[in-house]
């Protein structure tokens, strides 16, 4: 495992605490879970990305960087279709999730986003229970026989989210009542609990402090042993601490991924060594 | 009084005030001091202060103008016409104005009169240059030390927006007294019906049969409980018209419509909130009226043509743009983060407008709601043609009824004695209607006050 060297520049400093964390030299090994081919999206008639072309592996994080409207959301909304709630999204190309194609007719929408669940950049509980908010997508997909079951689907949901031992005590009181950073874990524990294969978050961390941000790391650490994922960020040291893949992006184009180290100390592209040096983004 | 002219000349005055203002203090930038307000602050508040003195002045003269005048022709009258009273003199005095103008004057005048008037026709010319130079004048004065107030330190932009303040709160004050005052004489007229008629005997009587005043006051019957009956009966049937399809379209429109559809039918539907009350008392009484009747008649049910029910049904079409385009707005305030997080948990549409957004928009729709049945109750004119104007306790809703609106109307037209309990019996009816759309209304406000802190 190599350090990162010199041609980083300080803003990487905490790129070096990523020592302590577990790191997988096998992730490409892996099988693929989500395979994109030739995605393009358009809004109306302006495109937003240009032919992408990614694989994402099973059981490791992949992260998306890149500069600001470079289209790292867009992209990531197209794995579970949630561009289709936007008006005048169009997107071509093929998308296959374990192999089928996400974007055929006969593949049921809802179906494919129990499989690819969501976290949001900003936490957003429904205004409902702390129980009701993890209660809300087994209940939807029928997950539950009994009360019982769902207790221990939302036990062990808000356990994996590691917000348990905060919440136990006050289930039946509002999600929006929690702090931003507790918010954003039960929203993991939301998503977790209709058992996706792949959780997609879009800048999770970015409107929390340092600490909420350093408990979702974990967490996604933790998640990477049983779930694929895929996280876009704008903090160059969290792609390097959390994911092992990643994939740079500008102007709509997908310019490089591969292993995160590698992107990080010795990227091929000119593009993607200024953007993670800090010379633009 | 001109007013185009006194208009005119107020503009003048406040373009050269403002004009003096900003270049007095740009010459004080020339001159190298740093102002504290921006020049046009200056200008402003030299204009308001030419402008008040003379606009002060000139409603002064707006209040007494019309007293001081009278006093003048009674003084050129001569004293056995100026001794009569009331609609005698009132008459002598309405006929000086009109020779001194030249209209409407009929028959032939008298010399006195032609004097009168003559003297009239001056003094009106004097006030009106003595007026209007007394406005001139303390216009100039205020501007003259307006302008010797500026200097560089002088707070204009604080002092113009303390103007700005004091004018805006007696606009609110002008709305508050009114409604105050629209309250008030309610309120004592609404007592002395109570003087007549107990209040028990009012608001629990069930026959209502008021007569005619001519038969004598105090004689017949103010009994509330069938008018509110048939007022509520309506309403109710009204909003459960009105309520499934206004909110069946609110959800449409919000949810489903792309934005071409919502485009054009979001407007067509807000002009049936357009068309005049009157125009669905016709509609009712022509057309739905009959055709509820001929469906009563092949379901073999006696719905009368005129009943709760026509009234009620088109009430309700007239409620739906109402509902649904306040429910419209609730519901697009449910932020998009909540239908996309459930949409991102493999939720349906439908399952998410069931189970996220109308429980988050509900406070709002409930608010709506309120605000819609406070305006069913008062709603007037279709309940006058088309309810049947029948004020007894009936339960069926294919019958006649009378509602509180119409009985006011009712009491009020045609030849109205207001001291007799049959006229002043609106004021207490007014009185409930008011205090029940009041309740509401500030039940509707407080839930959706309540609801707004939820997302702000
Ligand atoms: N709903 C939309 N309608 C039209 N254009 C959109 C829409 N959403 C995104 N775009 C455009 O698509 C491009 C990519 O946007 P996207 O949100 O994917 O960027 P991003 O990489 O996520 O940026 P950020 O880091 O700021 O979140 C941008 O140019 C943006 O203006
Ligand atoms: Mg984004």
């Amino acid at each position: 495992m190599q350090m990162p060297s010199e041609k980083i520049v300080a803003s990487t400093d905490l790129y070096s605490m990523k020592s302590s964390t577990i790191r997988t030299p096998d992730a490409e090994a892996r099988p693929v879970r989500v395979k994109a081919r030739e995605v393009c999206v358009f809004y109306g008639p302006k495109q937003a990305l240009f032919d992408v072309s990614i694989d994402i592996p099973e059981k490791a994080v992949t992260a998306f960087i890149g500069p600001s409207g470079c289209g790292k959301s867009t992209f990531l909304r197209c794995l579970n279709r949630m561009n289709d709630t936007i008006e005048g999204a169009r997107v071509t190309g093929r998308i296959e999730l374990d192999g089928d194609d996400v974007y055929d007719a006969s593949l049921d929408v809802v179906e494919l986003r129990a499989r690819v669940g969501m976290v949001f950049q900003k936490p957003n509980p429904f205004p409902k229970s702390i129980y009701e908010n993890i209660a809300y997508g087994p209940r939807i997909h029928g997950l539950a026989a009994s009360k019982a079951e769902m207790d221990g689907i939302v036990e062990s949901s808000l356990q994996k989210a590691s917000l348990w031992d905060e919440v136990k005590d006050r289930l039946q009181e509002p999600g929006t009542g929690l702090s931003g950073g507790q918010q954003q874990r039960l929203c993991i524990a939301r998503a977790i609990a209709v058992s996706p294969e792949v959780i997609l978050m879009d800048e999770p961390c970015s409107a929390l402090d340092p600490i909420a941000t350093a408990k979702i790391e974990e967490l996604i650490d933790e998640l990477r042993e049983n779930y694929t994922i895929a996280i876009v960020t704008h903090s160059m040291q969290q792609a390097a601490r959390v994911s092992q893949r990643t994939a740079f992006f500008h102007l709509g184009n997908l310019v490089e991924e591969g292993p995160t180290d590698q992107i990080f100390t010795s990227p091929a592209e000119k593009r993607t060594q200024d953007y993670i040096t800090g010379r633009f983004g | 009084m001109n007013t185009a002219l006194v208009a005119a000349l107020l503009l003048v005055l406040l373009g050269f005030a403002y004009q003096m203002g900003w270049s007095r203090s740009r010459s004080l930038v020339t001159g190298g001091s740093k102002l504290h307000s921006r020049p046009s602050y200056h200008g402003s508040l030299a204009a308001i202060w030419a402008l008040l003195p003379a606009l002060l002045i000139l409603g002064l003269w707006a209040l007494l103008g019309t007293t001081a005048t009278r006093a003048y022709i009674i003084a050129q009258l001569p004293p056995e016409i100026a001794s009569l009273t009331g609609a005698d003199l009132a008459g002598a005095i309405a006929r000086i104005r009109q020779i001194e103008t030249g209209f409407g004057v009929l028959g032939e005048t008298a010399p006195w009169e032609n004097a009168a008037a003559q003297a009239l026709r001056e003094f009106r010319l004097l006030t009106y240059a003595v007026v209007l130079a007394a406005a001139a004048g303390t216009g100039a004065l205020g501007l003259f030390m307006a302008r010797r107030r500026i200097t560089a330190r002088l707070r204009a932009r604080n002092e113009v927006e303390g103007v700005v303040r004091v004018l805006l709160i007696g606009c609110s004050v002008v709305a508050i007294l009114t409604t105050v005052g629209i309250v008030a004489s309610l309120l004592s007229e609404a007592i002395r019906f109570f003087t007549f008629v107990s209040p028990v005997d009012f608001f629990f009587g069930t026959v209502w049969n008021p007569r005619f005043s001519s038969v004598g006051s105090g004689s017949g019957d103010y009994g509330l409980l069938p008018l509110l009956w048939g007022t509520l009966m309506v309403a109710t049937i009204a909003m459960i018209v009105a309520l499934p399809i206004g909110l069946m379209t609110a959800i449409y429109l919000s949810q489903y419509a792309p934005p071409k559809v919502r485009s054009t039918v979001k407007p067509i539907v807000e002009v049936l909130a357009g068309i005049p009350t009157i125009v669905y008392g016709f509609f009712a009484l022509v057309t739905v009226g009959p055709f509820l009747a001929a469906i009563g008649n092949t379901l073999g049910i006696d719905i009368r043509a005129t009943s709760a029910l026509t009234a009620g049904v088109v009430m309700g079409i007239m409620i739906i743009p109402f509902i649904s385009s306040l429910s419209d707005d609730v519901i697009r305030q449910v932020p998009r983060a909540m239908r996309d997080g459930s949409l991102g948990l493999g939720a349906t549409q439908s399952e998410t407008i069931k189970r996220v957004i109308l429980p988050a928009a509900l406070p709002g729709i409930v608010g709506a709601f309120l605000l819609a049945v406070s305006r069913a109750i008062g709603e007037t004119m279709i309940v006058v043609l088309a309810a049947g104007n029948s004020p007894y306790l009936r339960l069926n809703p294919g019958e006649p009824v009378s509602t509180v609106t119409v009985t006011i109307v009712n009491q009020l037209t045609g030849d109205t004695d207001f001291a007799s309990p049959q006229s002043l019996v609106a004021f207490a009816l007014g009185l409930t209607l008011f205090a029940m759309t009041l309740v509401l209304n500030v039940v509707a406000l407080y839930i959706v006050r309540r609801y707004r802190e939820q997302y702000e």
